[in-house]
């Protein structure tokens, strides 16, 4: 057959077999077992032209409500933001993405430096002495946290705060399953982390304490008295940051993070029905070796000259494999090139600026609530989530709102028995004040 | 030109310059000390950039320029099916009904997109023979570790969980024997024979009622298939264990034979190889896991059903479900990649393509066989294993030869592995690419063979073209530098 990815022509073919010495392609396949030997073609869908896929696929698309043409309040882990239009043109410089990780440096140092740059950013957003190259995402960056303490402390508890995303903690549950590590919930008051509950959770079996930086309703968690605590209890203090919120808050390494993960999403990455997002894993030096994933190191070539290669590799699969700290392999290289597009476009000041907008614009949302008779729940500190009790099912007030071109807020009551009709409504920088206004006005006309 | 320091980017930052464009505030201002305790107010920003647009374009252009892809040659990386990245694929996951929804939105919102997921299940089902997939595992490891957790649930469901050994050859990928012991389990590692494959022997000897998985590929590492895979199966199956198939060589066998005919239980796939998701620099993938009917139970959740009426739905109510393996459903963007490469080959179109990666694999083998050690000599399948022994006995490397090849533009192969050949040289060209590059390719092996006998020290002191030379790699492991720290300035008046 003809196709314009497989580029032999018949005479080609002819030449191949003869050097080979076989008559037919099918004698190659001879060594397969009769029995098990497939007939036939698949039963798949038949091929289609380019163009007619094009139109059938964009039909498809067509028939999502996307959050470029709605106006979206829905967060709750991933986040429609500013994208700077150069992310998409850097990441489509294909000799990046169709590159695998970088084995060869002579012929990788593009990619390895900007991996290094990326590993510099992230350090430097979260007050860490270092970071890997990237994790799958936010949440199993967060259970591989988890399961590095546990291998540190040689201990089997985690304590998982229930302020945590629902999902990251079932992501943490599973790992630990695998591990026999017991993960325990400690409950939250006022929406955030319950200290005195943690005091009397914590003891010598906890290798690590898990919390999030704002957390899943977007509070912001006071940091230094859980990490004091879990500190003389000799545990790893273990944080999971939004990377934009620490544009304006106090970094978590400055408030005792042993270790700081999260997705940085944020920064360039389109929400894409939850993936590829880009996990970020940062530590303190201590725990440099028992990071999972890949490194990149500065280092010089014969000559003299700056380059970068993969380093500490002793602790990965291909060379440990049934010691290694983890079994990641592939990861996500290329989303962390397009987060790193996106900080270094915001910069030193844009970061400040963005952060600082999501924070002012979602006081003013939580204002107009209270203004039009909602209650807000919760009393602390935000970032870029308010709780709101809408007095209705979340879910069927959605589907009215969408009906206006509105993406509305998550349905806390699908997790959370005790939030039902209470709706988790996100609001960042490219939300307008007239879009704000709108959201609080239909859901104020909302009726059963 | 390029043999300078290439600059980083803290390196051309200037305070006061910026790359961003965000719209003024609209609502009313507050201070953060306002807003946020004193002590959560970050006091010193983050060391960024402060670089114009252009700055960033022309940074990462040079970056992109100091870097090799399939796009700028041929990359026969064995077992990692380095093949052509479409770009259609990356226009349609590029639609703003792809790119631009969220996990959490409501069903009724979202079913183009769960259509274009429960298609590329159900075909994936039809292209392994297994009865369900789930799309939820991020890249082939996580599948492993999916699989191998789900494969564990079973054992513990039926009263087994005493079963915690899981048995991988010698020649299999790191990340098998690493995702069983994340799994739980221990590994038992089985010796290849004279022939390349898996000793049968060794197999009954290691296997028992504490076995809960064989994890095998095939075509094994070595490019070869395992004929005795029924056999090796029945072994499994008879002490109770399950048979688990790594997909990364997929690639070999479309269409040509079904891991779930062969009597494997699961498999992982790897959409970033056999069905062309960009590797991206080393990521992002995806790992599908297919299972037969007895593992179903077990899948992750939620699973993506279609209902009755037409419409799809994730389903939480899936009491045995091991739990979640990642938030939301997988990564998304590289299966509609994925799919759109399906619908791109169909059914006729898989099939050449397994044809054409083995034919092309074969005819470089035996091209090259007169000029390297060949330990194995039998057809192979996608890719095959030289020994550069030959050459370390001339005191050259496989290292070199790897090295040597940078300077004719290629990248190279897979270099000490398996680790069950000595020197090892594994090279995957993948049905994408010409005769030419073949042929051109070839040559270039047979001229670095030649060198090793004339002229070694420009093998063993290559690469010379490139923009940096062998980089001390010592060195960055025991002084490591991780990350740029910026220096204090130092004020010339």
């Amino acid at each position: 057959m003809k196709h314009r990815y497989l580029p032999m022509t018949e005479q080609d073919k002819q030449e191949m077999l003869d050097r080979v010495g076989v008559a037919t392609i099918d004698e190659l396949f001879a060594d397969i077992p009769e029995k098990v030997r497939f007939q036939g073609n698949y039963n798949i869908k038949p091929a289609k032209s380019e163009a007619a896929l094009m139109k059938e696929l964009l039909q498809l698309a067509g028939k999502n409500k996307d959050t470029a043409s709605n106006v979206s309040f829905l967060g709750a882990g991933v986040y429609n933001h500013y994208k700077p239009v150069i992310v998409d043109h850097v990441i489509s410089r294909s000799e990046f993405y169709t590159a695998y990780t970088p084995y060869q440096p002579e012929i990788s140092q593009g990619e390895l430096q900007a991996i290094f740059e990326f590993q510099t950013m992230i350090a430097e957003l979260t007050g860490m002495d270092i970071a890997n190259s990237s994790m799958y995402d936010g949440g199993t960056a967060l259970a591989e946290a988890g399961m590095l303490a546990a291998g540190h402390t040689r201990r089997k508890k985690l304590l998982v705060s229930g302020a945590v995303h629902p999902e990251y903690k079932d992501v943490v549950t599973m790992y630990a399953y695998g591990q026999s590590i017991d993960v325990v919930t400690i409950p939250t008051k006022d929406g955030v982390t319950d200290v005195e509950a943690l005091k009397g959770l914590i003891d010598e079996q906890t290798a690590g304490v898990i919390v999030q930086y704002p957390n899943f309703f977007g509070q912001i968690e006071n940091l230094q008295p859980l990490a004091d605590i879990t500190h003389e209890a000799k545990g790893l203090f273990i944080v999971s940051a939004n990377p934009l919120a620490l544009g304006v808050l106090t970094p978590p390494g400055k408030l005792g993070a042993d270790i700081t993960v999260g997705d940085a999403q944020p920064f360039g990455i389109s929400e894409a029905f939850g993936g590829p997002h880009c996990g970020y894993f940062a530590v303190t030096t201590k725990l440099m070796r028992k990071v999972p994933g890949r490194l990149v190191g500065e280092t010089v070539d014969q000559d003299g000259r700056r380059g970068y290669v993969l380093t500490l590799q002793a602790r990965e699969q291909h060379i440990r494999r049934d010691k290694a700290t983890s079994n990641i392999c592939s990861n996500q290289a290329l989303l962390a090139l397009a987060s790193s597009v996106a900080m270094t476009a915001l910069g030193k000041q844009g970061m400040q600026e963005m952060a600082k907008q999501n924070i002012v614009k979602t006081r003013y949302a939580k204002n107009a609530f209270e203004a039009a008779g909602f209650e807000v729940v919760y009393k602390g500190a935000h970032f870029n989530e308010i709780v709101v009790n809408t007095k209705h099912n979340v879910t069927q007030l959605n589907k009215a709102l969408i009906e206006k071109g509105i993406i509305g807020g998550f349905d806390l009551g699908r997790v959370y028995p005790e939030l039902e009709n209470h709706a988790l409504i996100a609001v960042t920088e490219i939300r307008t004040k007239e879009e704000i206004d709108a959201l609080v006005a239909e859901m104020g006309a909302y009726n059963e | 030109m390029n043999n300078e320091n290439q600059t980083l980017i803290f390196e051309i930052t200037k305070p006061g310059r910026i790359g961003y464009n965000l719209e003024p505030l609209d609502v009313p201002n507050f201070d953060l000390e306002e807003l946020i305790p004193s002590n959560l107010v970050r006091q010193e920003a983050a060391e960024l950039p402060e670089v114009s647009e252009l700055d960033i374009m022309r940074h990462y252009t040079a970056l992109s320029r100091r870097n090799h892809g399939v796009d700028s040659g041929f990359y026969p990386l064995g077992s990692c099916t380095m093949k052509y990245n479409p770009k259609i694929n990356e226009t349609v996951a590029r639609f703003s009904g792809f790119a631009n929804i969220h996990p959490l939105q409501d069903e009724s919102t979202v079913q183009g997109a769960m259509e274009l997921l429960y298609d590329l299940q159900t075909s994936l089902q039809e292209i392994t023979g297994m009865d369900e997939v789930t799309l939820q595992p991020a890249a082939g490891a996580h599948g492993e570790w999916t699989a191998l957790m789900m494969i564990r649930a079973f054992h513990e469901a039926n009263g087994e969980g005493h079963r915690n050994k899981v048995i991988v050859p010698d020649s299999a990928h790191g990340t098998n024997p690493a995702s069983a012991t994340v799994a739980g389990f221990e590994t038992i590692t089985i010796k290849s024979g004279e022939d390349g494959l898996v000793d049968l022997e060794d197999l009954r000897r290691v296997v028992g009622p504490d076995t809960a998985a064989l994890m095998l590929t095939n075509p094994n590492t070595l490019g070869l298939f395992e004929e005795n895979i029924i056999e090796m199966a029945n072994i499994v199956h008879g002490v109770g264990g399950k048979v688990y198939y790594d997909g990364a060589n997929l690639n070999a066998v479309m269409s040509k034979a079904r891991p779930g005919d062969m009597g494997f239980d699961c498999v992982h796939l790897n959409l970033h190889k056999t069905f062309t998701g960009p590797h991206g620099g080393g990521g992002p993938g995806s790992g599908p896991v297919g299972v037969k009917a007895d593992l179903i139970p077990f899948l992750p959740k939620p699973v993506l059903v279609k209902k009755e009426d037409g419409t799809y739905h994730f389903d939480y109510n899936r009491p045995q479900s091991i739990g979640r393996v990642k938030p939301y459903y997988g990564n998304f963007g590289i299966n509609v990649r994925a799919y759109t490469y399906i619908r791109t080959m169909g059914p006729d179109g898989l099939k050449a393509v397994t044809e054409y990666a083995v034919l092309n694999a074969n005819y470089m083998m035996r091209r090259l066989e007169e000029h390297y050690d060949l330990p194995y000599n039998r057809h192979c399948k996608h890719e095959f294993v030289l020994s550069g022994r030959r050459q370390k006995k001339l005191g050259v490397r496989t290292l070199d030869i790897a090295k040597r090849l940078l300077d004719f533009g290629y990248h190279p192969p897979t270099v000490y592995f398996p680790l069950n050949v000595e020197e090892g040289i594994m090279i995957e060209p993948t049905e994408t690419e010409s005769k030419e590059t073949l042929d051109a390719f070839c040559d270039a092996m047979i001229q670095i063979a030649q060198e090793t006998i004339d002229n070694s020290a420009l093998v063993q002191e290559a690469p010379h073209t490139t923009v940096v030379n062998r980089l001390d790699e010592t060195r960055a492991a025991r002084t490591p530098v991780l990350r740029y720290k910026k220096q204090e300035q130092v004020t010339v008046s």
